[in-house]
């Protein structure tokens, strides 16, 4: 579980987040939605300690990070796996080595029980025959089954992904949302999401906060976003005419 | 603008502290650092060869050309060949080049996965990621002043190539000027300006590249921008080790 205390996270005078709570729950899909430059980016990038927000507090499973010390920060973040935007698969490596990359880094785990971990986790992604190509040479669906292989091999305790979905088609998208959420289940991670995608949030959105304008706006499960009021909820998710249409209907029963 | 450049200097030094903590993991940095030695090392080698080749060429045919007092020896070819190689040539204008080849090498790899969250990969997995750029860079240019040493033999056997087979002077008489008046401390000297000079050309590109910030054409700004600082950098410690070290 992780907890965030009123954040608050400025970039040169201008606040992009103005004291946002909320809690992450364990072996759930936590999905953080909102407009563009909402600052979902910049709240994940919190969480992530790759920003400092300069009020609040951000606590894992009870551990405050900002009271950890700079080796309790690392080896905390050994059990953090992120899925970037753009993958950030290392592009001189080829797919297994990006893979195997966090086992060599961080366990004393020989050769052969890595290479084992690998071809098992790549398979967990539906990936068999892509061991030794580079990154540039597979497709960008491909390229986030292996950024997400690669979140996953150490048994993170945490998973945060940028976007999982965006530039894929829909059918991928889904394939990953749901390889997402199976695997988030399966090992009790507790995974937060950050999506524009209203096809995620009726996927997997089990527990969702809405930000806005730096703030929480509002927070629920995808059952709840349809009965909601909230205006600002519903200028985002009906801002797609083709959920105006499904919640004219779910309204009507 | 005076302010920013000194937080700039200031950002550097507190750069080097950050590349010798929480060190990488020694399996898998011998890797990273073979794989330096091959890309910024051994990468190297072949345009240094031709370009100190045939400088040393140049500088021993004009100062042949520039011979017209026939009081003077022949000899004079070899010696002004050897100091003008060894004093400025291998080292200062060799690291040059090199700050556009390998500093611009270094800048774009690395600015490359800034921009791409590489970078930002590393760190979230708790990877001291200028530790695991930078550190193997620095170890490889240790071995940057063996192509200095290369480009010292190489420029001043140019030079007699050019000298002998252009029919400027004898073999013996080149050979005999390479050797007069030999200070070893000279060669001492160069070799701890190629030193400096490589711990610059390892990191002052690194620096440019793991603190950009932008996308693609930042990169290549980024780069650009290394070389020019590099440059100016190795010709203001050129100047300051040759007053320390030989007035
Ligand atoms: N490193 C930074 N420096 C300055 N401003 C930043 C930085 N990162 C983000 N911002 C600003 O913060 C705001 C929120 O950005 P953020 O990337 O979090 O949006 P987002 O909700 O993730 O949007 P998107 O859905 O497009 O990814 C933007 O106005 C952006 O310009
Ligand atoms: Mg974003």
């Amino acid at each position: 579980m992780i907890t965030i205390e009123n954040i608050e996270k400025s970039f040169g005078g201008t606040k992009i987040l103005k004291g946002v709570s909320a809690v992450f729950e364990t072996g759930k899909t936590n999905l953080i939605i909102g407009q563009s430059g909402s600052g979902k980016t910049v709240l994940l990038k919190s969480l992530l300690g790759i920003h400092t927000p300069e009020v609040g507090t951000i606590s894992f499973d009870g551990r405050v990070y900002s009271d950890l010390s700079s080796e309790e920060k690392r080896e905390l973040r050994t059990e953090i796996g992120m899925l970037f935007q753009g993958s950030a698969l290392f592009d001189s490596m080829t797919v297994a080595e990006n893979v195997a990359f966090p086992l060599k880094m961080f366990t004393k785990d020989n050769n052969n029980k890595i290479q084992k971990r690998v071809d098992f986790v790549l398979k967990r992604v539906a990936l068999v025959d892509a061991h030794n190509k580079l990154p540039s040479e597979i497709s960008g669906g491909m390229q986030k089954r292996v950024a997400i292989a690669r979140a996953i091999v150490n048994n993170p305790k945490y998973l945060f992904c940028d976007e999982p979905n965006s530039g894929l088609d829909p059918n991928t998208a889904t394939l990953i949302d749901n390889l997402i959420k199976e695997i988030t289940e399966e090992y009790n991670i507790t995974t937060v999401i950050n999506t524009h995608d209203m096809n995620s949030v009726m996927e997997i959105g089990e527990k969702i906060i809405f930000l806005k304008n730096g703030l929480k706006e509002w927070e629920g499960t995808k059952e709840e976003i349809f009965r909601t009021d909230n205006e600002g909820i519903v200028d985002f998710v009906y801002s797609s005419n083709l959920f105006k249409k499904v919640r004219e209907a779910y309204l009507k029963g | 603008m005076l302010l920013r450049y000194l937080s700039q200097i200031g950002k550097y030094f507190l750069m080097w502290k950050e590349i010798f903590s929480k060190q990488t993991k020694w399996s898998v940095m011998r890797v990273l650092i073979f794989k330096e030695i091959d890309d910024l090392i051994l990468g190297s080698l072949g345009i240094v060869a031709f370009i100190s080749f045939f400088v040393g060429g140049v500088v021993s045919i004009q100062t042949a050309l520039n011979l017209n007092n026939p009081l003077i020896p022949r000899t004079i070819i070899g010696y002004a060949t050897r100091e003008s190689v060894i004093l400025e040539f291998a080292p200062t204008f060799i690291s040059i080049i090199m700050a556009g080849k390998m500093g611009s090498f270094i800048t774009s790899s690395i600015g490359s996965m800034r921009v791409t969250e590489q970078i930002d990969a590393l760190e979230v997995m708790g990877v001291n990621s200028l530790n695991y750029l930078v550190f193997p860079k620095l170890i490889a240019v240790l071995l940057y002043p063996f192509i200095i040493g290369i480009s010292m033999f190489l420029g001043s056997f140019g030079g007699y190539i050019a000298a002998v087979y252009g029919g400027f002077t004898t073999s013996s008489d080149f050979i005999d000027g390479l050797q007069i008046n030999f200070v070893p401390f000279h060669v001492t000297y160069a070799f701890i300006k190629a030193f400096v000079f490589a711990i610059l050309l390892a990191t002052i590109p690194s620096f440019h590249g793991y603190y950009m910030k932008g996308g693609a054409l930042e990169v290549g700004k980024a780069s650009t921008v290394a070389f020019v600082w590099t440059s100016v950098t190795i010709i203001l410690m050129n100047y300051i080790l040759t007053q320390l070290l030989l007035t």
